[in-house]
């Protein structure tokens, strides 16, 4: 905090506002490659940024190691003379509800305890498939977020992080498979190798025989990964307030509209206990919450940071993010899609031909503002009469969000997290387009 | 700082230890629209320490030099917990030097007044197109001063600019949104930047085109790629896999790529080369301070070299290409292309069109990614080819297939190589990495297109 207030008092001088925001961490990975322990690493980073309204317009700088205040004012006072109107205030909270973001376990987990656990992770895949090549990172991380503004504002809280991910691969000949997954929380005993393992394995077993189907409108089941991989983007483009302001949302009037089929519900949630998008504040000091994007199908909110929503006339919705310490913007913290009644066993057994997607390569490369989504089949399983019969290969499919959202054949009962930001049942969609080779 | 640093790599029980500092500045300038919307600027500073013990590595980044022997310390005692087979490195001779980029007119040193003229007329003329409902432009420079030095005795400073530019317009009416783009780069040259008013309202005009343009019917065609996205392929497909991070513990796909196979036709050479002056991906020596090369990967067809870090030679008993690179302090040096390109062959582009009946150009790159064997990227503009001759405007494709079959079936490649600045390379979470990539028109038969 004290170098904090250094800056902010140094920034006053010259600004009509202020606003200091800093994020120091200090994580460790541990990688594995080709199933050895291949690196152990300490990563440390301060970074601090600095916003400021001089004669009415935003300036903006960052600084991470030894860069000096001096120098962090000057760059923020440069950029003003061509920044946008500031056409808002720094909040003035400081009390905050709690939000659990931090586990002390974390740092007591000695590298020595994840080196094991990538070990037993490994083990296990290689118990199913001894020539699988494991690449596994497991990772504990603190950081420490805080922030103070001229406007009394001021907040600081911490939070932990733990997470364990495989990416395997069989090469035989020219053939490759790719399988993988991986689990992260602030809490470490959330962070679940056994349930990882299984998930795994279950891959491997599908992906075990070849199979192709045909070129033409097919349905499809997204599971959970495939979900993540294939439809998030596009949707998330499209609630993001900066999309909705400039009217290249196709959601842009579609508010309190029945946009998305009625039985299915999205939100934005900073709330949940140890969530690894949660947060009691966002990057710009605005109460993170739990907010609906749609629910039952229809469109209820966007998401907005500070300077966006005030120039779309409304308030931020505490969803201002800094990647990577850079200029905040409308972005996620943890998303949830409603689940269904419906068990991934009937969806299969309802396809007489189909397809099951898991992981989509290239999927956001379309016209994502339009909605489409498509790309090559990196994993996904051929269904026929009712059964998983094996993977597909040189497989792609094409679609729209809109179209294939709007009515769902049904939602899946067991939800998931993917990432630890997304939880999701699995979708099951008709009339998805598909290609593949020599059909 | 030079005492301070080999002080700090001695007597450490180590087999080897490197260390990496730099400072860092950028300057970056988004548009929405109207709206100048972002405007920063940043300056950091930082390093890391790289130890090797008995085949295994530690790693520790820091932003401040203080107490570096115990940072050292840590990066061996992270080292000592794994234990891999023992591994000596690829050998290299110290090297002491000093690396300053010469610039006719250093982007960092232009005025963010100019910047902002500049990129206000571009988007100017974006947004006078009726059609156009919005715009992105990003524009972003810096520059890179890094120190290395390793326990062997090298030590060398070098100094290097960066600067990327996209345009992007966004049409819509109706429901339909479409959009077009244009990305570039350079050296840090800023000229690269200047006089490109003509082809903001061309991005514009094509964006407002693709409203009414047909979906390409989803299958196989016979396809044309321009050197852009022909270079996208080459960097894609098949550059990455010439990575040989990916290659040297892995059994079986060294058997599939051994040099001497052949890969494609007698016309085709892919080339890497960071010693090509003036390119995004150019440099002298690597984050592990091996000196630079130019590599064949593929020459007359067969496969000749893979990209290499000293411990990927080492494992795989081929020399050190200086190819081992970190996109900043936070990272380890990992294998990365630089400057990667298909060489130029002798049909003319009408000799390629002239024999199709039914086919697609694809033009420009919008994105694409690999897994491996399997590639997709996506075409920025794609159009018919019907009897010899380009048709009607598609909706952008994206076109798929496995690397070794496309290869085969690349049969004609074109007398025109153009060099593609734009955009940046990812792997391993670090992006964008300053790359180029090139080619001349190629021609290939049998590729699948996604549609509807």
């Amino acid at each position: 905090m004290e170098h904090l207030e250094e800056v902010l008092r140094s920034a006053r001088k010259e600004a009509e506002q202020s606003e200091v925001f800093s994020v120091s961490s200090r994580a460790t990975p541990i990688q594995f490659e080709a199933n050895e322990l291949k690196q152990v690493q300490t990563k440390e980073s301060t970074s601090t940024g600095l916003r400021i309204f001089r004669k009415g317009r935003i300036g903006f700088a960052t600084a991470s190691g030894g860069g000096d205040v001096g120098a962090l004012v000057e760059m923020a006072v440069e950029t003003s003379q061509f920044g946008s109107p500031s056409g808002f205030q720094f909040p003035f909270g400081q009390d905050y509800s709690e939000v659990s973001t931090f586990d002390p376990e974390v740092d007591k987990i000695a590298m020595e305890r994840m080196v094991e656990m990538g070990k037993e992770l490994i083990a296990r895949i290689r118990g199913h498939t001894p020539d699988i090549l494991c690449d596994v990172q497991v990772t504990r991380g603190t950081s420490s977020i805080s922030f103070i503004n001229s406007q009394g504002g001021e907040g600081k809280y911490d939070k932990s992080f733990f997470s364990l991910s495989l990416e395997g691969i069989l090469v035989r000949d020219t053939d490759m498979l790719f399988v993988g997954d991986g689990e992260s929380s602030c809490r470490p005993d959330f962070v679940e190798t056994d349930g990882l393992a299984d998930r795994i394995i279950w891959q491997l077993e599908m992906a075990k025989k070849k199979a192709a189907v045909s070129t033409g409108l097919l349905p499809v089941i997204f599971t959970p990964i495939g979900v993540a991989s294939a439809l998030m983007s596009p949707l998330m483009l499209a609630f993001n307030g900066k999309t909705v302001l400039e009217g290249a949302s196709p959601l842009k009037d579609k508010l309190g509209e029945q946009v998305f089929d009625k039985r299915l519900s999205l939100w934005d949630d900073a709330t949940i206990a140890y969530g690894v998008g949660s947060y009691p504040f966002d990057d710009e000091g605005v109460s993170g919450r739990c907010l609906p994007l749609f629910t039952n199908g229809v469109v209820t909110n966007f998401l907005y940071d500070l300077q966006t929503a005030s120039l779309a006339g409304t308030q931020s919705t505490g969803n201002g993010q800094r990647a990577g310490g850079g200029f905040p913007r409308p972005g996620i913290s943890s998303l949830i899609l409603s689940g269904g009644d419906v068990p991934f066993k009937s969806m299969v057994e309802d396809m007489k031909e189909g397809l099951i997607v898991e992981q989509l390569m290239g999927a956001d490369q379309g016209n994502i503002l339009g909605g489409d989504f498509g790309g090559n089949v990196l994993l996904g399983y051929k269904v026929e009469n009712g059964e998983i019969v094996g993977r597909v290969k040189d497989t792609m499919i094409a679609g729209n969000v809109y179209q294939v959202l709007k009515e769902l054949r049904s939602i899946g009962r067991e939800t998931r997290w993917v990432g630890g930001i997304l939880q999701t049942p699995h979708l099951y969609c008709s009339g998805v387009s598909v290609s593949t080779k020599g059909s | 700082m030079r005492d301070l640093i080999s002080g700090a790599l001695k007597g450490q029980g180590a087999d080897y230890v490197e260390i990496h500092f730099e400072e860092s500045q950028s300057t970056s300038i988004a548009y929405r629209g109207e709206r100048l919307e972002e405007i920063s600027r940043a300056r950091n500073s930082g390093g890391n320490v790289r130890a090797l013990v008995r085949g295994s590595w530690g790693f520790v980044s820091f932003n401040h030099l203080d107490g570096l022997r115990d940072k050292v310390a840590l990066a061996v005692k992270e080292a000592r917990l794994a234990s891999r087979e023992p591994l000596k490195l690829f050998p290299m001779e110290p090297v002491v030097d000093t690396v300053i980029p010469q610039l006719k007119q250093d982007a960092t040193d232009i005025p963010l007044s100019t910047k902002k003229e500049l990129l206000d007329s571009y988007n100017d003329i974006m947004l006078s197109n009726p059609k156009i409902q919005s715009t992105r432009i990003n524009y972003r420079d810096g520059r890179r001063q890094r120190t290395f030095a390793s326990s062997e005795g090298s030590y060398i400073e070098q100094s290097k600019t960066d600067l990327a530019l996209r345009l992007a317009a966004i049409a819509s009416e109706d429901n339909e949104v479409q959009q077009a783009g244009l990305s570039l780069g350079s050296d840090g040259e800023f000229s690269t930047v200047e006089g490109l008013h003509e082809q903001a309202g061309e991005v514009a005009r094509r964006a407002a085109a693709l409203l009414s343009a047909p979906q390409a019917k989803g299958g196989e065609y016979t396809v044309i790629l321009d050197p852009v996205l022909a270079g996208v392929f080459a960097h894609e497909a098949f550059g990455h896999l010439s990575e040989s991070d990916f290659v040297y513990q892995n059994e079986n796909l060294r058997q599939v790529m051994v040099l001497g196979k052949k890969f494609g036709g007698k016309h085709l050479n892919i080339i890497d080369d960071p010693t090509i002056p003036n390119l995004r991906g150019s440099y002298k020596y690597d984050d592990e301070g091996t000196p630079t090369k130019k590599n064949y990967l593929i020459r007359e067809g067969v496969l000749e070299g893979r990209l290499h870090s000293r411990e990927t030679a080492a494992k795989m008993n081929e020399s050190a290409t200086g190819n081992a690179r970190a996109i900043n302090y936070l990272f380890s040096p990992i294998v990365r292309m630089s400057n990667t390109f298909i060489t130029p062959g002798n049909a003319s582009l009408e000799e390629m069109l002239g024999d199709i009946e039914e086919g697609v150009y694809v033009k420009d790159w919008y994105g694409g990614t690999t897994s491996l064997e399997m590639f997709t990227f996506s075409a920025g503009e794609a159009y018919m080819i019907r009897r010899g001759k380009l048709a009607e405007l598609l909706r952008p494709v994206v076109l798929t297939g496995n690397v070794f079959t496309t290869l085969q079936n690349i049969d004609a490649i074109g007398n025109d190589l153009g060099m593609n600045q734009g955009g940046g390379c990812g792997k391993g979470g670090q992006a964008p990495l300053p790359v180029s990539n090139g080619s001349p028109h190629i021609r290939i038969r049998h590729c699948v297109i996604g549609g509807r």
